[in-house]
């Protein structure tokens, strides 16, 4: 039998859940019990009727056919007046039962008028000309009677008075608003900021403000005549509307014995306390401690509950919401959240005002997040302020940017600025729309949404901004993509693991480790799982062919035409005539397109088709200079003490004895080096994956973690050593350190950071974990295990190893330059 | 159909270019055995897709790692189709067409 859901309050919150409830497929027969006689409107709007910026049917959220449709009974206009929660039945005003499984109390709230002499008059209710501002019916009957009138009061300066005074101002000439407090809005906004507001609502709006002003007395003996405040100023008027804010409508609960303070109390799964079945969602209820008057953690509320009732997540909780305010009055924009005022001594604040301008913002700052922010009178940053404050984001280290557009590349936080046709990858060419209508096709997750687009897959500098604009586009329902903790996409593990179970099954291939541990083959695993095994196995590895890259293939850099590069060792970037004469040779034999220096200090010739690769090695009778793997590549040198007046270290003799050691080694990225022979740098050791400067004195620092290209970075210094000795240790152990630990393409830039550079320290200078030893040995087993992959030139590795791809059909070409 | 190659032309994970009436065609050898067939140039750049890495779904683009479905042609990363070619094995030959 379906469960029966009874739900009292037919207002925002009890018919959002009974939303969310069906729109997960929750199967239950639903009574809903409201206490205005309508359908489901949005009370919000209210303000927008009374400004007559909105008509009465355009507020309206569910009309009564939706209830129809959806098999919920409805019954508007009936008052629930106790809880059986024994027997599990609700009874009406009317003297009607009805029997629940599962009851949800949605009262909401009401407006509190305070106790002022003359508000009311006995038996009659209010007294004639004095309004409350809350229901739709308070709305009508206010416009109604200020239509008529000539001067109103608003009492209360929060969120609602103002809104109901800037309302009524299209009805009636006079508005004069009277809050008790010092400030207006004085909940959300600290005194400056509730000044500058006083003086644009007066200035801008013409509506008059009083502040300090306690409310004593409502004068006038059949229609009302005024307001005596507590110093004695009578203000004159003839209508009132009290805005004095709202309390939760909790007295039913309480007299069926439920538990109330200033609502009931739930817990997160929005459960009344210590009840199994009864809930309560909305301004009505008191989670931890808050009571909410405001839309946006009624929503939240709603959906956690709907989770938990239908099963889809029957452990969902809610957590409480930060809240945001924003005040919806033309031409007066205020918007707040979080604190207004620092808290902590340590807080960091900032604060701009233009007074003249009705300018007023402030942040609040605490262990470097948005904690509180208010914007008067210029609200431009507020999309962005919203949502480093929801989501927690990290803040610009020039923190005038939180308040100000200071202009240069904004992309940095704002995703819904930007047009659709705005390029945000540069290297793949992807749009903003192109990104989004992925998202809105059904694929939510950041890498996925990168793999379908190449969005990001590039030189990655962009890879944040799509990763915001997947989440913008998403609506915050991003989906966590497992896959981003492993070390290739196609084996579910992290790399500590993936080792550990490769050692442990002896998987000495790339195919015996998708047959053991991930399933399928994955053409994008295969390279970088190649890569793992040769460093764990060495000489032991399996070398299946088709695990590697073409350019591991065949030992060259493949072109955008399909020719390849060739570029032959040259260590430490020295060269002799006899070497140049051969490259040069070899260059003209084999009609090489172009010839061109390297950034790393080597030669390169350039459009060799791959038929020919083996007999250009052939001619060369040089070494591979390793410019085409996620392998070591070159040490970079500058003329060191040999000839340079100013060198204080001999930077190319290290250079060279750096790459005779280390040349060849695959890793998780490519390995570029450098040493300088002073500080001046010319061999740019500073931005290297590791880089070594002279210093005077005979000793020689030791840079990691160093970029110069689409990402750049200055490397952390690892150490201080005082011989080239030890350089070349520390050398191979951080780069075995890095080989063992970095995640698949995982530059140093991004892997010591992420580490470190404290934690790598300990490591691979003070041996903080006992493995230096190990490391050195594995490096020095990788280094015996070298050989020169263009020596392995008469016999092809495979059938057709060197056979030509290209096309027959003309394609674009390298230009040649004559 | 006819033949195109022996299946030891092509190593086992791979792929080979094959010239067919003036067009090119690559020829790739699953590490299940099967063989499939498709337009040798990379319809994004004009990369030489033979040079690709596969596995049993997939090639890779060797220029902008761009993917195709080896049995549709149906790209997987946002660029146009790629045309695919009916192939079998019969005994060691690698047959093209129906």
């Amino acid at each position: 039998m379906r469960q029966r859901l009874v739900v009292i309050g037919n207002g925002m919150a009890g018919a959002r859940t009974v939303e969310e409830i069906l729109a997960r497929g929750g199967d239950f027969e639903i009574t809903m019990f409201g206490d205005e006689p309508y359908g489901n409107y949005n009370r919000i709007m209210l303000s927008n009727v009374l400004a007559g910026v909105e008509d009465e049917s355009g507020i309206f959220l569910n009309d009564l056919s939706w209830y129809a449709d959806n098999g919920i009974t409805l019954h508007a206009g009936t008052r629930i007046e106790r809880i059986d929660r024994f027997a599990k039945r609700v009874y009406a005003e009317d003297g009607t039962e009805t029997p629940y499984d599962k009851l949800i109390i949605a009262t909401g709230s009401r407006a509190f008028v305070p106790p002022i002499p003359g508000a009311h008059r006995p038996g009659r209710g209010y007294h004639q000309g004095v309004f409350a501002f809350r229901t739709l019916d308070d709305t009508r009957a206010m416009i109604r009677y200020a239509k008529e009138h000539e001067r109103a009061v608003v009492i209360g300066g929060g969120l609602l008075g103002l809104e109901a005074a800037r309302g009524l101002q299209n009805h009636l000439p006079h508005v004069t608003l009277v809050h008790a407090m010092g400030h207006l809005m004085n909940t959300q906004l600290n005194f400056a900021a509730g000044d500058t507001l006083r003086k644009t609502i007066e200035e801008k709006l013409g509506i008059e403000v009083v502040v300090d002003g306690m409310t004593t007395e409502i004068l006038g003996k059949h229609a009302v005549t005024g307001v005596k405040l507590a110093d004695g100023r009578v203000i004159p008027c003839d209508v009132i509307v009290v805005a004095a804010g709202i309390r939760a409508n909790s007295e039913m609960a309480a007299a069926s014995d439920l538990p109330v303070e200033r609502g009931i109390l739930v817990d997160d799964q929005m459960r009344v306390q210590d009840e199994d079945d009864i809930y309560a969602v909305g301004e009505c209820a008191q989670h931890r401690g808050e009571v909410y008057g405001l839309v946006a953690p009624l929503w939240d509320q709603a959906k956690v509950l709907a989770d938990h009732l239908t099963g889809v997540n029957p452990l969902a909780e809610y957590h409480g919401s930060q809240v945001a305010t924003k005040l919806k009055v033309a031409g007066v924009d205020v918007a707040a959240m979080g604190l207004k005022e620092p808290e902590h001594p340590d807080d960091e604040v900032l604060t701009f005002a233009e007074p003249k301008k009705g300018i007023y913002k402030n942040v609040i700052i605490r262990d470097g997040r948005l904690v509180g922010a208010t914007l008067v009178g210029d609200v431009k940053k507020v999309a962005f302020l919203m949502q480093a404050f929801d989501r927690g984001l990290a803040l610009p280290e020039e923190r005038a940017e939180l308040m100000f557009d200071l202009g240069g590349p904004a992309g940095e936080v704002k995703v819904e600025d930007m047009a659709d046709d705005e390029q945000v990858c540069n290297c793949n060419g992807v749009s903003k729309g192109t990104i989004c209508s992925t998202v809105q096709s059904g694929c939510k997750t950041v890498s996925g949404v990168m793999d379908k687009t190449r969005a990001g897959k590039g030189c990655g500098t962009c890879k944040s901004v799509v990763q915001r604009i997947v989440e913008w586009a998403a609506g915050g329902e991003v989906e966590e993509d497992p896959a981003a903790s492993y070390y290739v996409p196609g084996i579910p593990m992290p790399k500590p693991e993936l080792m550990n179970a490769i050692r442990l099954h002896e998987l000495k291939s790339v195919s015996s480790v998708f047959a053991k541990l991930g399933g399928d083959e994955d053409a994008k695993s295969k390279m970088g799982l190649a890569s793992l095994l040769k460093m764990m196995w060495g000489g032991e590895y399996v070398d299946e062919r088709d695990a590697r890259f073409i350019n591991d293939r065949v030992h060259a850099n493949i072109q955008r035409d399909g020719t390849f590069s060739v570029v032959p060792q040259m260590k430490g970037g020295v060269t002799t005539p006899a070497q140049l004469k051969r490259i040069a040779e070899v260059a003209e034999k084999h009609e090489v397109p172009m010839v061109k220096l390297t950034g790393g200090q080597r030669i390169d010739l350039l459009g060799i088709p791959k038929e020919k690769l083996p007999e250009v090695w052939a001619d060369l009778d040089m070494p591979s200079g390793y410019a085409y793997g996620k392998s070591f590549r070159t040490v970079k040198t500058c003329v060191g003490s040999d000839f340079c007046r100013f060198g204080v270290g001999d930077s190319t003799a290290l250079g060279i004895a750096l790459e005779e050691r280390y040349q060849g080694i695959e890793g998780p990225g490519k390995m570029k080096l450098a040493v300088t022979g002073c500080p001046r740098n010319c061999a740019e050791a500073y931005v290297k994956d590791l880089g070594v400067v002279a210093i005077d004195g005979g000793k020689w620092e030791i840079y990691v973690g160093g970029a110069a290209g689409a990402h750049i970075r200055k490397g952390d210094l690892l150490t201080t050593v005082s011989s080239p000795e030890e350089v070349i240790v520390l050398t191979g152990r951080f780069l075995q350190y890095y080989r063992e630990n970095a995640n698949w393409l995982e530059r140093t830039y991004a892997f010591v950071p992420r580490v470190g550079i404290d934690k790598v320290r300990a490591v691979v200078v003070d041996d903080s974990e006992g493995i230096a030893a190990d490391l050195d040995a594995a490096m020095e087993a990788s280094v015996g295990a070298y050989r020169d992959p263009w020596k392995d030139r008469d016999e092809p590795a495979t059938p057709g190893q060197f056979r030509t791809s290209l096309p027959l059909i003309v394609l674009p070409q390298v230009p040649v330059r004559a | 159909m006819r033949p195109i190659a022996s299946v030891h032309d092509i190593p086992l994970g791979e792929g080979r270019t094959f010239a067919v009436d003036g067009d090119m065609i690559a020829i790739f050898r699953l590490r299940d055995g099967s063989v499939r067939a498709t337009s040798a140039v990379c319809p994004h750049k004009g990369g030489p897709l033979a040079d690709g890495q596969i596995d049993l779904k997939q090639v890779i683009c060797p220029l902008h790692l761009n993917a195709w479905d080896l049995r549709t042609g149906c790209s997987l990363s946002g660029q146009p189709d790629v045309a695919v070619y009916p192939v079998s094995i019969d005994d060691d030959k690698i047959m093209l067409g129906d």
